[in-house]
């Protein structure tokens, strides 16, 4: 199954609803457990949950009377994947660049030297 | 030569419409905005692994133009384009940047880069803003398919590390 990228990353983008995740990391809670340390306002939270319920980052349970969240890691695993991917392409670029102004430094002197720690 | 660290870069995601990140150098600011903005140190470093830059011209002005071109290994070339919008030597770059590809909807957006000289080195911050979901849909797909063309054929292996 294929996540809707841009979907799960709209998702992300917010502190709460990261918050949200992080603590469903450690395993299911309720949406009462999950409020506790958040200082918003219940139907925020509602809102916050169906948010992330439609990227599919997290699902409820139907069953049980207290519909415990629980966290969903393939939408997250697909961004963990495109971010990797760009992770490694900018260092990739970054340590080019670093090796590259090493050789400068050493052709032209020591004027641009890199900086020593003492 | 002082062989460093490697240079580490830490990715985050600022908001709904920008990807960012942060890597610190061991340099001096002055020398980073250098390298970032002349053909001829560009050239050196710039682009995805196994490419090179086959053509890079830069007039570095509030409103001067850019361009350069990426010749990946199988032979592929990808051009860029975009105009520069800020430039505070030797803190800061505001550019626009176009990947001249029809088949993503030649996806354009707004690039900014930050280099916060302190004691230790240079902090460096590099945010792209796209200029719609659409647009950013054409990015991510592009990464994605490259991402696993190279995931294939890499190498050398860094942990991922996404919190």
């Amino acid at each position: 199954m294929t996540y809707e990228l841009s979907a799960t990353f709209a998702a992300l983008s917010d502190p709460t609803r990261l918050g949200i995740l992080a603590r469903l990391s450690q395993g299911e809670l309720s949406v009462k457990e999950l409020s506790e340390p958040f200082s918003i306002s219940p139907p925020s939270m509602t809102k916050h949950l169906k948010v992330l319920e439609r990227a599919g980052l997290i699902s409820r349970s139907r069953d049980a009377q207290k519909r415990p969240c629980r966290l969903e890691s393939a939408p997250l695993r697909e961004v963990d994947k495109w971010l990797d991917q760009y992770r490694r392409s900018w260092e990739h670029r970054m340590n080019r660049l670093d090796e590259y102004l090493g050789q400068l430094e050493t052709k032209g002197g020591s004027k641009h030297a890199r900086r020593k720690k003492r | 030569m002082l062989v460093g660290k490697s240079v580490e870069v830490a990715v985050s995601l600022p908001s709904e419409r920008e990807i960012a990140f942060t890597c610190r150098f061991q340099r001096r600011a002055r020398l980073l905005f250098e390298a970032w903005t002349t053909p001829e140190h560009l050239r050196q470093w710039w682009g995805c692994e196994g490419s090179s830059v086959t053509h890079c011209a830069i007039d570095l002005r509030a409103g001067g133009s850019w361009s350069l071109v990426m010749r990946m290994p199988d032979g592929s070339e990808h051009p860029f384009h975009g105009r520069y919008r800020e430039i505070v030597r030797p803190e800061r770059l505001v550019y626009t940047e176009c990947y001249e590809m029809p088949q993503f909807g030649n996806p354009e957006w707004l690039t900014t880069v930050t280099f916060e000289e302190d004691p230790e080195g240079t902090l460096v911050t590099h945010t792209i803003q796209h200029k719609s979901r659409e647009v950013r849909d054409a990015h991510l797909q592009a990464g994605m398919e490259q991402g696993m063309v190279q995931t294939l054929t890499r190498l050398n292996d860094h942990t991922a590390a996404m919190e």
